[in-house]
């Protein structure tokens, strides 16, 4: 990780306008990517941690969605204003995606070979041949066994951790800046999920790739990240280094999530703490701390307005009336 | 994969066996006969024609006698065009059937894929209300309303196409208007189930892993899109085939074309059990052999069927 900026979000604002109103899926948000960093962004669902991956890249579908608002600068350039074209050019080739489900994200109709050689072709220039050196070299290294001969087959014919190999082979063929992995193993069981993030975390390390990282585990944030954004109702709740917010959680939200997560060092007899109550319902949100009616040191100005963001120094930052000396 | 396509070759033999049986004894527990709607013939006449015909034998010995010829490729006379064989009659009217059919359905389904490609990409947008408005035109109005609709603008207006008839001197012109006519229900039709499974397609994660790696939406679509989404309409074409070829009566009958379908419908009112037998074989054979190639082109658009 170096302290060159390579992705800045500011402000972004995604909307969708749907019958029963505006759903602000992210309202708002800001955050810095490092070259070589690896950020997490941890959330319930429905927080917007994959609107956002999507908003990135302009994959937002449309309608009923939107980006409302703010900036992606990609090394400088802003990514919600470019013409199709220019966005074509990066994605898949400076920035690349990975999804959650394995099974459903290859084309079951085509090849690996020829879903992998395609977009070594379009964005490397490389001729067919090259291209397919090239796809086998990255299925080695993404650890598939006889990539010569496995590459000639169809997705069906591997299984859901191979499939997720075969994707990150895929998503970093062409040298990607940031790779974005939206929750790459939510969907496989608990042995291959390891194998997966073990793998991604060699192969973007080697490769100096930044990482951006959705999830829902605490777990596997704290194994893998630098720095870590924790998203609420489509809003960053807090966001800092990794270790400093697991070892000092400031916002009410975040002292929650880590104390439900189980301990083995701390077992005991007791139920395992949960934050009470629900998440709320994004559409028509007004201007309030969205997560006043489950916090316990709710105030009154929690009830009228937002809270503007707290820099506590050292990266770190928190949008909570707690921290703000201005409180009105 | 060709033992498969012997194997699947080879069970078409039972399914026409059984076709051939039920249909035969079907025909003759229908009410009447080839001969009872005439006025009342003199007994000895009548025993003379049953004779003739073997009708005089026991039915099992009938079907054997008769199964015995149909594997000999004679489906034997017709009872009721006393100058000519079953054979014959097929061997005129099928052919014109078969090509008006086709052209029909190349028709409908070149038009309708199209058509629902873009009204898929273009949802909800006027296109899409355009073709699909179009489509269930094609559903909704019958053949003998489109027919005469098409012959008075085409043939009566603008004199560009003759009004009717098959042979002659404007063949092939004569073969327009009744093919525009016949594929319009089914154009609809594969339009409609193209553009839903389009756009079921399009919204599935593969279609996004395309392009987040950054393909045109050309590419997208031509490439991860279509092999999938058109399968629904392969399986249909097994069917519409068949039908297409039999079921242009109407067509048949408002353009004067010498097919097969007017042929069908007077023999099974004639009870003329024949050539009913003749056309539900060849019918049926047609209709098994499509679905067979249909089988096997499904397994060569999806990776995932595996015969074995």
């Amino acid at each position: 990780m170096t302290d060159e900026v390579i992705l800045q979000v500011k402000n972004l604002r995604t909307y969708f306008h749907v019958d029963e109103g505006v759903v602000k899926a992210v309202d708002g948000l800001s955050f810095d990517l490092h070259r070589g960093e690896t950020l997490g962004i941890v959330g319930e669902s429905g927080s917007g941690k994959s609107v956002t991956n999507l908003s990135i890249i302009n994959m937002i579908p449309s309608p009923p969605g939107k980006i409302a608002g703010g900036e992606v600068l990609f090394m400088g350039k802003d990514m919600l204003k470019m013409s199709t074209n220019d966005i074509r050019k990066i994605r898949g080739n400076k920035i690349s995606m990975i999804f959650q489900d394995p099974m459903t994200s290859l084309n079951p109709f085509l090849r690996i070979s020829t879903q992998m050689i395609e977009t070594i072709t379009l964005h490397q220039g490389l001729d067919e041949k090259a291209a397919k050196a090239k796809a086998i070299e990255m299925l080695k290294l993404a650890g598939i066994p006889s990539p010569e001969k496995r590459i000639d087959q169809y997705p069906h014919q591997f299984s859901g951790g191979m499939r997720q190999r075969v994707m990150i082979a895929m998503s970093l063929s062409c040298d990607p800046e940031i790779l974005i992995a939206d929750e790459p193993t939510s969907a496989l069981d608990v042995t291959i999920q390891a194998q997966i993030l073990d793998l991604m975390r060699e192969l973007t390390s080697r490769l100096g790739t930044a990482v951006i990282l959705i999830t829902h585990s605490l777990g596997v944030v704290a194994g893998m990240c630098d720095n870590l954004c924790v998203m609420y109702a489509g809003r960053i709740a807090e966001r800092g280094a990794t270790d400093k917010i697991f070892a000092d959680p400031k916002h009410p939200y975040t002292q929650g999530l880590i104390k439900s997560v189980p301990r083995l060092d701390k077992a005991s007899g007791d139920r395992l703490f949960s934050i009470r109550g629900q998440p709320p319902n994004v559409i028509d949100l007004p201007d309030c701390c969205p997560f006043y009616p489950r916090c316990d040191r709710t105030m009154d100005i929690c009830k009228r307005k937002y809270p503007t963001t707290t820099d506590l120094g050292s990266g770190r930052f928190v949008n909570c009336w707690l921290y703000n000396s201005e409180e009105k | 994969m060709t033992k498969f396509i012997i194997r699947r070759f080879l069970s078409l033999i039972p399914t026409m066996f059984v076709i051939i049986t039920l249909s035969f004894f079907l025909i003759r527990f229908a009410p009447g006969g080839p001969f009872s709607s005439e006025k009342k013939l003199p007994e000895a006449v009548l025993q003379n024609i049953l004779k003739k015909y073997h009708m005089d034998e026991s039915m099992p010995m009938q079907y054997l006698r008769y199964f015995n010829d149909v594997l000999h490729g004679d489906f034997g006379p017709s009872y009721k065009y006393k100058e000519s064989t079953v054979n014959e009659l097929i061997a005129q009217s099928f052919p014109n059937s078969i090509v008006l059919g086709s052209v029909a359905l190349a028709l409908a389904v070149f038009a309708g894929i199209g058509v629902g490609i873009t009204s898929a990409l273009r949802q909800n947008r006027w296109q899409d209300y355009l073709a699909m408005s179009l489509a269930v035109i094609g559903i909704s109005v019958p053949l003998f309303v489109i027919g005469p609709v098409l012959q008075l603008a085409f043939s009566m207006q603008l004199k560009w196409l003759p009004v009717s008839g098959w042979y002659g001197r404007k063949w092939p012109l004569t073969l327009i208007l009744p093919a525009l006519t016949l594929s319009f229900p089914y154009f609809a039709y594969i339009a409609r189930l193209s553009r839903a499974s389009i756009l079921e397609v399009l919204r599935s994660d593969y279609v996004r892993t395309a392009r987040a790696k950054g393909l045109k939406e050309s590419a997208v679509v031509l490439k991860h899109v279509l092999k999938g989404a058109l399968l629904p309409v392969v399986s249909y074409l097994g069917p519409a085939f068949s039908g297409i070829i039999t079921g242009s009566i109407v067509v048949e009958s408002v353009f004067v074309v010498p097919g097969v379908g007017r042929i069908f419908v007077q023999s099974a009112l004639n009870r003329d059990y024949t050539l009913i037998m003749g056309e539900v074989i060849v019918y049926s054979l047609i209709l098994v052999v499509m679905n067979f190639a249909v089988d096997i082109v499904y397994g060569f658009l999806d990776p995932r069927i595996s015969y074995k």
